[in-house]
C-alpha cells in the first residue's frame, strides 16, 4: 500500500512538471514580459525605461530560459522560468504582481474556504445519496416519477440563479442571515450556512439523478433479492446492502465533483464575500496578476492528483476485493 | 449592393456544423444501425416536445448568424466607391428592428408607461418637482391604464386569432401529409391523430409548436409597443437581449465539443488501437490537462487572451470581430477542457474493439492501421461521441453564464445570458427590485438546458448500448 502511495506520488511528479510548462508556455510565450508590462502600466505611461522598472521590479526583466550573463549555476537559475515555475514545484509561490506574499495569503485564505467546501462537500454528499436512495425506495410510483422531474428541472438552472434568489430570498426579504462577509471562530456559522445550503441545493438534481442511476443498477441484483427474502426491511435493504455495493461508482463521481466544488468555492465566496481562496483568485483575475494565477493552477493540479490518489484509497475501503499494487 | 456580407469565423463554423449535420442525417437515414435509435428517439414524446423548442432556438440562432453591413448614403462618395456601416447587423436584427431601436433613457418595468426611476423635471412655473418621466416608446400613444389593458387584450387577440390561423393550417397540412399513406382517411387519420395514437407522436409536436408559435406571434404584436420585459439600465429593450443571448448560448454549446472533436477522437482511437507508448503519452497528456482545473484552465487562457488582444488592438477592426474572436477562443478553451472524458471513454471502447474477431481478421488480411481505425473502429465508436455531444451542450451553456460573471467568459459588450445575469445581480438589492433582467435570462436560459437535457436523455437512452440490453 505505502510502495502504491509512494509510486503514484512519484507519478504525479512528470504531470505537475507538465502543468507547470504548459502555464509557463500560456504566459510567457502567447505575450512576452514587454506585453505584460505595457499592459500593467497601460497606455500612455510606456516608455522602454518604465517597462524595464516593471519587469526588474516584478521579476520579469531575466531571460527566459538561460541567463548567459550570470556566473556559474545561476545561468540557470536566474531566468524567469527558474524563478517563477521551477520554485511552484517545491511550493514557493513567490510575490504577486501587487508585491504580497502568495504563499502566506493561501495559507491565510485557506481555513475560510475549507470553513465553506468540507461541510458542502460532506452534508451534500449525505443529502445526495440519502435523497436517491428515496427515490429508489418509492421506484415505479408518482413521487419516483415527481422527484425525477424535480431533478431534471433543478439541474437545468443556472447555479447562478439560487446563489443570486437564495441571497435575496434570505437575507434580504426573511433577514435570517446577514448578506455577506465572514467572521472568524464560532460566530462564522451565520455565515458560513447559507453558501453551504446553497451550494448544496444547486447540485442536487444532478447528483441525485446520477447515483439515483447506480442505485438502480444495484436493485436487480441477487444479493438484494436474497435480503428481502432474509425478511429485512426495505430501507435497511437499500441503505445497509445496496448503498454499500454502489459505493464504488459513486466514488468515481465524487473525484468528478472536486473541480466543480472548486467552480462553486469561485461563485459562493465572491457572492457572499468570504475572504477565501476562490475570491482571491476571481480577485485576481478582475486585476490581471498572472502571479496569483499561475500559483492557483499549479495548486489545483496538485489538489486533483491528492484527489485521485485519495479515491484510489477510499476503494479500498469499500470494496476489499480491491488490491492497489 | 445595399449591404455587404460579413463572415464570423463563428458564422462559418455554425455553418459548417449545420452541413454535417445535414450529411449525418442523410447518412443515417440510409444506414438501419442508426435509424432504428433514431426512430426510438422519434417515438418519445417528451424529446420531440424538447425537439421543436430546440429547433425554435437554433433557428433564432441561424438567423442571428447572417451578418452584413448596411450601405451608407454618403452625398459626394461615388458610385464605384460604396461606404458600408461600421456596425454590423444580422438578419435577426432587421427581424426585431423596433425591439432593438426602442432605447429608453433607464430602467422600465414590463409594460410600463413611464420610467422606473423618478426624475427632476422644471414645471413651465419655474417650479420642480419629482417624477416618472413618460417613455419614448413604451407604449407610445396610450394615455391611461385602462387604455393600456384593453390595448394589450386585443393584440393578445389577435395574436392569438393569428397563431390559431396558422396553426389550424399546420394541423391540416400534418393530416394531409398522413392520408397520402394508402388505406387511410382524412377523418380517421385526424381522429388518430388527436387521441394521440400515431407513431410519431404528432400531437405532442403540434401542441408545443402551437405554443412556440403563440409565443412568437405575442411578441411581433406587442414587442413593438411595449417593452414586455422591461428595459435595463441603459434602457434597451430587455427581451432584445435575451434573443439575442440565443446565438452565445447555441455557439458555445455546440462549438465547444466540436472545434476539439477530431482531435479528441483521433487522440483516443489511437491511443486505444496501439496502445504501447502512444497511448502512453496521450494518456499524459489528457491526465496532465485534466489535473488543472477546468475553471483555472480557462481563467489562465482568457487572461492571456485579454493581454494579447490588447496589445494587438490595431489589428482588429471592428467591434463585433472583437466579439467573435474571443467568442472564438472561449470555445477552444472550453473544449479544450472537455475533450479528456470523452478521449478517456473512446481509448477504452478501443482497446476493447482491438481484441475483437473482426479486428483481429482484417489485420490478417493485411489491411492498414488506418483503414482499421477509420473504417472498422471509428463507426463503432460513433455512439459515444453523438452521447457525448449532447449531453455536454447543457453543461456548457450554463458554464458561460458562470464563467461571464466571473469576467472570464464572452466579451463583456457582447449580448450573453452571463453578461445578463452579471449586470442584473445588483439589481435585487434596489427598492423597489428590478427582477426583470434576471426573470429574462432565467427563462430563456432554462427553458433551452431543459429541452436540451430532455433531448440529449432520449438519444442516451437510444443509442447507449448497455440500456438498450438491460
Amino acid at each position: 500500500m505505502i510502495r502504491y502511495i509512494i509510486r503514484r506520488l512519484l507519478y504525479a511528479i512528470p504531470i505537475l512538471v507538465g502543468v507547470n510548462v504548459l502555464t509557463f508556455a500560456l504566459f510567457f510565450f502567447v505575450n512576452t514580459p514587454n506585453d505584460m508590462a505595457r499592459f500593467h502600466l497601460g497606455i500612455k505611461r510606456v516608455t522602454p525605461q518604465a517597462i524595464t522598472e516593471w519587469k526588474i521590479e516584478h521579476g520579469y526583466n531575466d531571460p527566459l530560459f538561460y541567463n548567459a550573463r550570470a556566473p556559474g549555476i545561476d545561468k540557470l537559475t536566474r531566468t524567469i522560468f527558474f524563478q517563477h515555475s521551477v520554485k511552484l514545484l517545491v511550493f514557493d509561490f513567490g510575490q504577486s504582481d501587487s508585491g504580497r506574499d502568495i504563499g502566506y495569503d493561501i495559507r491565510q485564505r485557506m481555513w475560510p474556504s475549507l470553513a465553506i467546501q468540507v461541510p458542502t462537500f460532506v452534508v451534500g454528499l449525505a443529502v445526495y445519496i440519502s435523497v436517491a436512495l428515496m427515490t429508489v425506495f418509492f421506484r415505479g410510483t408518482y413521487l419516483d416519477l415527481g422527484g425525477v422531474i424535480l431533478a431534471v428541472v433543478m439541474m437545468s438552472i443556472s447555479m447562478l440563479f439560487y446563489v443570486i434568489g437564495g441571497q435575496y430570498l434570505f437575507s434580504k426579504v426573511l433577514r435570517l442571515v446577514p448578506i455577506s462577509g465572514y467572521d472568524t471562530g464560532l460566530s462564522a456559522f451565520k455565515f458560513v450556512v447559507l453558501p453551504v445550503v446553497l451550494g448544496i441545493v444547486s447540485g442536487i438534481g444532478a447528483s441525485m439523478r446520477l447515483y439515483r442511476t447506480f442505485f438502480l443498477e444495484e436493485a436487480p441484483r441477487d444479493y438484494v433479492r436474497t435480503a428481502r427474502a432474509k425478511g429485512l426491511s426495505e430501507i435497511r435493504v437499500l441503505f445497509r446492502h445496496v448503498l454499500k455495493n454502489a459505493m464504488i461508482p459513486i466514488l468515481t463521481g465524487v473525484v468528478v465533483v472536486i473541480p466543480t466544488l472548486f467552480i462553486g468555492g469561485l461563485i459562493m465566496e465572491s457572492f457572499f464575500g468570504i475572504p477565501g481562496l476562490g475570491a482571491y483568485t476571481i480577485d485576481a483575475v478582475r486585476s490581471q496578476d498572472f502571479g496569483i494565477v499561475h500559483a492557483m493552477v499549479y495548486l489545483g493540479a496538485v489538489l486533483y492528483i491528492v484527489g485521485l490518489i485519495m479515491t484510489d484509497l477510499a476503494y479500498t475501503l469499500v470494496d476489499p476485493r480491491v488490491r492497489l499494487e | 449592393m445595399a449591404f455587404k456580407f460579413v463572415l464570423l469565423p463563428t458564422d462559418a463554423l455554425l455553418y459548417l456544423l449545420v452541413v454535417v449535420a445535414v450529411i449525418y442525417g442523410m447518412y443515417a437515414a440510409r444506414h438501419e444501425h442508426l435509424r432504428a435509435p433514431w426512430r426510438q428517439v422519434r417515438r418519445n414524446p417528451v424529446a420531440m416536445a424538447a425537439l421543436v423548442v430546440l429547433a425554435a432556438y437554433v433557428a433564432t440562432g441561424l438567423l442571428d448568424s447572417i451578418h452584413f453591413r448596411m450601405r451608407l448614403d454618403v452625398p459626394g462618395a461615388g458610385h464605384h466607391q460604396a461606404i458600408y456601416a461600421p456596425q454590423v447587423r444580422s438578419v435577426l436584427d432587421v427581424l426585431c428592428g423596433p425591439l432593438r431601436k426602442h432605447v429608453e433613457r433607464t430602467y422600465s418595468a414590463p409594460f410600463a408607461l413611464r420610467s422606473f426611476t423618478p426624475q427632476m423635471v422644471r414645471l413651465p412655473g419655474g417650479q420642480r418637482v419629482l417624477e416618472y418621466p413618460r417613455l419614448q416608446y413604451g407604449g407610445a400613444g396610450i394615455r391611461t391604464s385602462t387604455d393600456r389593458a384593453r390595448d394589450i387584450a386585443l393584440r393578445c387577440l389577435r395574436a392569438t386569432g393569428e397563431t390559431l390561423a396558422l396553426w389550424v393550417a399546420l394541423v391540416c397540412a400534418v393530416v394531409w401529409w398522413r392520408v397520402r399513406h394508402p388505406g387511410e382517411f382524412m377523418r380517421t387519420a385526424f381522429v388518430r391523430l388527436a387521441r394521440g395514437a400515431t407513431d410519431t407522436p404528432w400531437r405532442t409536436i403540434l401542441v408545443t409548436l402551437a405554443v412556440v408559435i403563440l409565443l412568437v406571434a405575442a411578441i411581433v404584436n406587442l414587442g413593438g409597443e411595449y417593452h414586455i420585459l422591461g428595459t435595463d439600465q441603459v434602457g434597451q429593450d430587455v427581451l432584445y437581449e435575451a434573443i439575442k443571448s440565443i446565438r452565445t448560448g447555441l455557439v458555445i454549446g455546440t462549438l465547444s465539443t466540436l472545434v476539439m472533436l477530431p482531435f479528441a477522437v483521433a487522440m483516443g482511437v489511437m491511443a486505444g488501437y496501439f496502445g504501447g507508448w502512444v497511448d502512453d503519452l496521450i494518456q499524459y497528456l489528457y491526465t496532465t490537462l485534466n489535473s488543472i482545473p477546468s475553471v483555472l484552465l480557462i481563467i489562465a487562457v482568457i487572461l492571456s487572451l485579454q493581454l494579447y488582444m490588447a496589445n494587438h488592438a490595431a489589428s482588429i477592426d471592428n467591434i463585433a470581430q472583437r466579439q467573435d474572436i474571443r467568442l472564438l477562443a472561449l470555445c477552444v478553451v472550453l473544449g479544450v477542457t472537455s475533450w479528456t472524458g470523452l478521449c478517456r471513454l473512446l481509448r477504452g471502447e478501443a482497446m476493447k474493439l482491438r481484441n475483437m474477431d473482426y479486428i483481429q481478421a482484417a489485420t490478417a488480411l493485411g489491411v492498414r492501421s488506418r483503414s482499421i481505425m477509420t473504417r472498422h473502429i471509428l463507426p463503432n465508436v460513433m455512439h459515444i461521441v453523438l452521447i457525448s455531444v449532447v449531453l455536454d451542450f447543457s453543461g456548457l451553456v450554463l458554464a458561460e453564464a458562470i464563467l461571464s460573471y466571473i469576467g472570464v467568459g464572452v466579451d463583456p459588450s457582447m449580448n450573453s445570458w452571463g453578461n445578463m445575469i452579471n449586470g442584473a445581480r445588483l439589481e435585487l438589492a434596489r427598492d423597489p427590485v428590478v427582477w426583470w433582467s434576471l426573470a429574462a435570462a432565467f427563462l430563456f436560459m432554462v427553458t433551452l438546458v431543459l429541452a436540451a437535457n430532455l433531448f440529449a436523455d432520449a438519444v442516451r437512452d437510444a443509442f447507449d448500448p448497455r440500456l438498450r440490453t438491460s
